[in-house]
Order: structure tokens, then C-alpha cells, then sequence
């Protein structure tokens, strides 16, 4: 079903970076310092001055964790079926078309394999930019199949979540993809194959409620937003303001369900010694 | 018991109303004829309405106050039940309930969301939403069906996990993924019944099985209608068309093919007839557990994998 095609030269290859204001400067939205574009990616997506990191993609996580260029892509294609053809103020169908345009993503994930520091692994990562980090049907294959392959191959599993949860627009399949890469985790740890979780700015619903939260090893980003439910939602619950921090990494680590805060310039090494340690 | 008469139920119920004054006064004047018309008449327009019910009418009975629950099934179903309690870390939650049971020659764990009559009761259940420690009880209880080789019912009806403070506190998110990776893998089999609101992980979070069966006037989605209005439409009236848009009910998981099986209710909805509901529910139950509980923990869990692999949609 090809209702939407493209040439791979309309991607430009700057598209993830385009969440952040224009023009070759960046304000930091936590102490106002404004950065130079070059700078800010030297220093991968955080604040020169305070630290606060910067939302960021899959491609730029690419960068960040892999050795480069050891990143070969599964599943590139695949693009969400529209399985219930549905249509609020506007067409899913037109809405995924138009998101995949813009963002030069096929969905809200880019699975595949690659090394870290000569160490083969499974790397999924997601990207919050396209319907909010929602897992859908694409979500949810291309992440089983990314477990299959550390399975298969005997390989450490890290995936990078950052999503709002599952995809409204996709019904009860997208909740089924809770159950669906819940259930190939268990296969993976059943055969002693490790998988790290890391947990970035923000990872809610029904992501953190399957995969995000079935890591042997949980790895956050600084300040990131992890829970279930949103912070507003829960306001409207309890009728009262939220405690500050509350749902951050810092709070999760208190809580007993997040074993190591890293900065994003120690991720890459703190993936690697924790997987030499035990792998 | 308390009648809540739903918009839709109304032309139903002022006829049955009708009739019933005229049985009382058949005693003294011979009206036998019109009895028999308006009971008729009144068949005619309860299949005409439940023929044709809309998405949203059916999410109306899936919430029906007067609808069997979970505990109202175990009673009616089994001859003996064992309720237990707590989830060995934390506390008792009263929104699910379960233990050990015989439905006739089946001994068998029941797990299930509990909501309440009343506001009383319903305080007491907290509207079927259970906190992590609801699915960390479940979870010990699934434990404890495995070991003792005894299959495990589920039934689903919840409006969502607890979307509150201490809920996550306590990691509500972590409760649910920890049911759904361990159910996946359970040696015993699991039959899960939606017996009226599935609404997103609250619901899955006890909903990964080897059958997975649907009474008829019930819902089973990501979202429920109101939250998915107030979202997408920026408002929340428009529950009707998100109803519509999500394709919810039962017959519409059976044709995405996310159900295997959906379970008849006497005519107007379970609500009407208790004790209807539960024999058909258990006749099935029957069905299914004479099939399960001989197939062996591997090809259980081999065909767990399988089910949930395939669902979705998509194109490459
Ligand atoms: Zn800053």
C-alpha cells in the first residue's frame, strides 16, 4: 500500500534538530543561556552553563551511543497501517503523511544494530518528535523484532525511551503492543541476555508501563519526566499542585525504580562498563 | 436493588412498567390479550433497540450500575471460593479481588477489577482502579496458581489504573509491566474475560492470557471515549465520535481479531439477568478450560508469544 512515497533526497539531514528554535543560536529553556548551534552539539544537546539537556532524536542518540558508523538500520520502511481508519479533527492516515514528511522518520522509532566501544548490541531508540513518542503498531513490531535479534544473536539489548505512551489513533493495537514487546522481553530474559532501559525526557503511559519499566539495568537522563500517568492528570486527581520533582530521574532513583542517573556525555561509557561487568 | 434506566432503555422499561400493572390487575379483570400484545410489542422494539445499539450506547452498558462485577460472577459461578488478600509488600486492594475457587469440577484462580454499588462501596473499591499494590496482589496470586498447577481467570473491569500521586509513588507504571512480562510467561493457563470497561494498561495490566474472551456490551481500548474527546478534539464533547473512532466494543476487537471470543448476554445486557450472564459465562469458561489445561506450559507460553505477535498493523 503505497499511499505516500519518497526520495530519500528530501531529507535533509538536519530534520531531527528542527524542535529547537531557528537560526544557529539556541536558548536553554531551563537557564536562558543562549549557545551556539555547533557548541551545543560538541557538548551533545546540553547546556554549556546549567547542564539541562536538550530533548533530542534518534539520530542524534545514534551519535551519542554507537561507535561511529556501526549503525545498520532494520525495518527502515515500515510504516504504520492505519488499522482502524480513524479520524478525529483530521485523518491519521494524513496526519502520519504529513508527520513523516516533515521529520523524515516512517514512526516514533529506529531500531537496528551497531557497537558500542567494539561490543555488539541491539539499539532501539525513539523519537518524541513524531505524535509524541507514541507506540503504535510500528512502535511495537520493530521494537519485537529488535528483541528477537539480541535474542537470536545473543546480543545486550538497549533501548532509548522518550514517548507520551501508546497511540490513541491506533485503538486497542496499540495497547496490545504493551503486551506484545512485554512478552519477547521475557523470552530475552529467560535466556540471560541483558537489556538496559534508558529513560529520557519524558517517557510516560503505556511505554513506561511495559518495556521502559523491564530493563535489567534502568539508566535515566538528569531531570527526565518518567510515570505513568501525566503530571496533570494527577493534579486533577489529587486537586493540589505536584510536589517539586516529582515523576523527575532524581525522584524514580529515591523511589527504588531507577538504578543509575547519568549525564548524556557519560551515557555511552556507563552503558559499556555496566555491560562489561555483567555480560 | 437500585434501577438505573439508561436514555436508550427508557421506551423498554415504561412498557415492561406497563405490563407488570397489568398482570397485578389480571387477577380481577380478564385482559390476557393486550398482556400478551404489549409483551409482544415490547420484545419486538428490546430487539430492534439491541440490534442496533451505537459504540457509545454499548460503553453506556459496559458502565451499567446495576452490572454484574467480578465477585457478582465468582459467586454465582463457583461452588467454593477463597478470598485472598494483600500483596505481601504493601497492602490489601480492595480494587481486585481473587482467589481460589471450583467452577463445578474445575479448580481454578479467579482474579478480577471490583468496583462498587454505591458511593459507599465504590469509595471502599475506589471505582475499580487499583493502585500498584492492586497488581502486585495479582500478581502473587498468578505465583500461586503456577505453583500449585491451577489455571488462572481474569476479569477485566476497570475505567483505569489509579491515576494518582501515591500510584505512582509506588510505581504504578512498574506494576503493570511486571504483570504483563511475567503473565506472558506463566506455566498455567490463563483465560481473560473484559466483563465490562477495559480501559488501557489498568486493564491489560491483568489482561495477557492464552483466550481472551469479551462479554457482548462491553468496551476495550487504549483510551477511554471522554479522555480521547478531550485530547484529540480539545473537548469533552465529543465522546460519541471518539466512541465511534476507537472502535471499542466487542464485535469490533473480534474483527481486528485482538478477541477470540465473545460471550452472549440475556436480551437488554447482563444487567438484566445476573445469574443469565454468569451460566453463560461459566458454560463457556467450561468450554475453554477442557481445551487448556491440556496443553502443556512450553507450547502455553510458545503460543502466548505468537498471539500477541501478531497484532498490529502496518506496512513495509
Ligand atoms: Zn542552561
Amino acid at each position: 500500500m503505497a499511499w505516500f512515497k519518497r526520495s530519500k533526497e528530501n531529507i535533509s539531514p538536519d530534520s531531527q534538530k528542527k524542535d529547537l528554535p531557528d537560526g544557529l543560536w539556541e536558548k536553554c529553556s531551563s537557564c536562558g543561556e543562549i549557545i551556539h548551534k555547533k557548541q551545543l552539539e560538541t557538548n551533545l544537546w546540553t547546556c554549556t552553563k546549567c547542564g539541562f539537556h536538550f530533548r533530542i532524536g534518534s539520530k542524534e542518540y545514534i551519535d551519542v551511543i554507537l561507535d561511529k558508523g556501526t549503525f545498520k538500520e532494520m525495518d527502515k520502511k515500515m510504516r504504520s497501517g492505519d488499522p482502524l481508519e480513524f479520524e478525529d479533527t483530521k485523518k491519521y492516515k494524513d496526519r502520519i503523511q504529513e508527520t513523516i514528511k516533515k521529520l523524515g522518520l516512517n514512526d516514533a522509532v529506529k531500531t537496528g544494530t551497531g557497537k558500542i566501544n567494539g561490543m555488539d548490541v541491539a539499539f532501539g531508540c525513539m523519537d518524541f518528535k513524531f505524535i509524541g513518542g507514541s507506540m503504535g503498531s510500528v512502535v511495537g513490531e520493530k521494537l519485537a523484532r529488535l528483541i528477537d535479534k539480541a535474542f537470536k544473536n545473543k546480543i545486550p539489548l538497549i533501548i532509548i525511551s522518550a514517548s507520551g505512551g501508546a497511540r490513541m489513533m491506533e485503538g486497542a493495537f496499540s495497547l496490545m503492543q504493551m503486551a506484545k514487546t512485554s512478552s519477547r522481553l521475557a523470552r530475552l530474559a529467560d535466556a540471560h541476555v541483558p537489556y538496559i532501559s534508558v529513560l529520557t525526557d519524558p517517557t510516560t503511559g503505556g511505554t513506561t508501563a511495559s518495556y521502559a519499566m523491564l530493563g535489567d539495568i534502568h539508566i535515566a537522563e538528569p531531570q527526565a519526566l518518567i510515570g505513568f500517568a501525566g503530571p496533570r492528570v494527577i493534579k486533577q486527581t489529587i486537586g493540589k499542585d505536584l510536589p517539586k520533582g516529582f515523576q523527575k530521574s532524581e525522584f524514580l532513583l529515591e523511589q527504588g525504580f531507577v538504578d543509575v542517573i547519568s549525564p548524556r556525555k557519560e551515557l555511552k561509557n556507563n552503558i559499556y562498563n555496566v555491560l562489561s561487568l555483567i555480560f | 436493588m437500585a434501577k438505573t434506566i439508561l436514555d436508550f432503555e427508557k421506551p423498554i422499561a415504561e412498557l415492561e412498567a406497563k405490563l407488570e400493572e397489568m398482570k397485578k390487575l389480571s387477577d380481577k379483570i380478564n385482559i390476557e390479550d393486550e398482556i400478551m400484545m404489549i409483551e409482544e410489542k415490547a420484545k419486538l422494539i428490546k430487539e430492534s433497540v439491541y440490534k442496533d445499539l451505537t459504540r457509545w450506547q454499548r460503553v453506556q452498558l459496559a458502565r451499567h450500575p446495576d452490572r454484574p462485577y467480578t465477585l457478582d460472577y465468582i459467586y454465582a459461578m463457583t461452588n467454593n471460593f477463597v478470598e485472598l488478600h494483600g500483596d505481601r509488600g504493601f497492602k490489601d486492594d480492595k480494587a481486585i479481588v481473587g482467589g481460589f475457587a471450583a467452577i463445578d469440577e474445575y479448580k481454578v484462580m479467579i482474579i478480577g477489577h471490583q468496583k462498587g454499588r454505591d458511593t459507599k462501596s465504590n469509595v471502599f473499591r475506589n471505582f475499580g482502579m487499583p493502585n500498584p499494590e492492586g497488581y502486585r496482589k495479582a500478581l502473587r496470586l498468578m505465583k500461586l496458581a503456577e505453583k500449585f498447577n491451577k489455571p488462572v481467570i481474569t476479569m477485566i473491569d476497570t475505567p483505569g489504573a489509579f491515576p494518582g500521586l501515591e500510584a505512582e509513588e509506588r510505581g504504578q507504571a512498574e506494576a503493570i509491566a511486571r504483570n504483563l512480562f511475567e503473565m506472558s510467561r506463566l506455566r498455567v493457563p490463563i483465560i481473560v474475560v473484559i466483563i465490562g470497561e477495559g480501559a488501557s494498561g489498568g486493564a491489560l495490566g491483568i489482561g495477557v492470557g492464552d483466550r481472551i474472551l469479551m462479554l457482548e456490551n462491553c468496551w476495550y481500548s487504549v483510551i477511554s471515549p471522554e479522555s480521547c474527546s478531550s485530547i484529540l478534539w480539545r473537548s469533552w464533547d465529543f465522546k460519541e465520535q471518539a466512541a465511534e473512532a476507537l472502535k471499542l466494543t466487542a464485535p469490533d476487537l473480534f474483527e481486528q481479531r485482538l478477541i477470540d471470543r465473545i460471550i452472549l448476554e440475556p436480551l437488554g445486557g447482563a444487567h438484566k439477568d445476573h445469574l443469565q450472564a454468569a451460566n453463560n459465562l461459566k458454560a463457556v469458561l467450561k468450554e475453554e478450560l477442557e481445551l487448556l489445561i491440556k496443553i502443556k506450559p512450553e507450547k502455553l507460553i510458545e503460543g502466548r508469544l505468537e498471539k500477541f505477535g501478531k497484532m498490529g498493523e502496518y506496512v513495509e
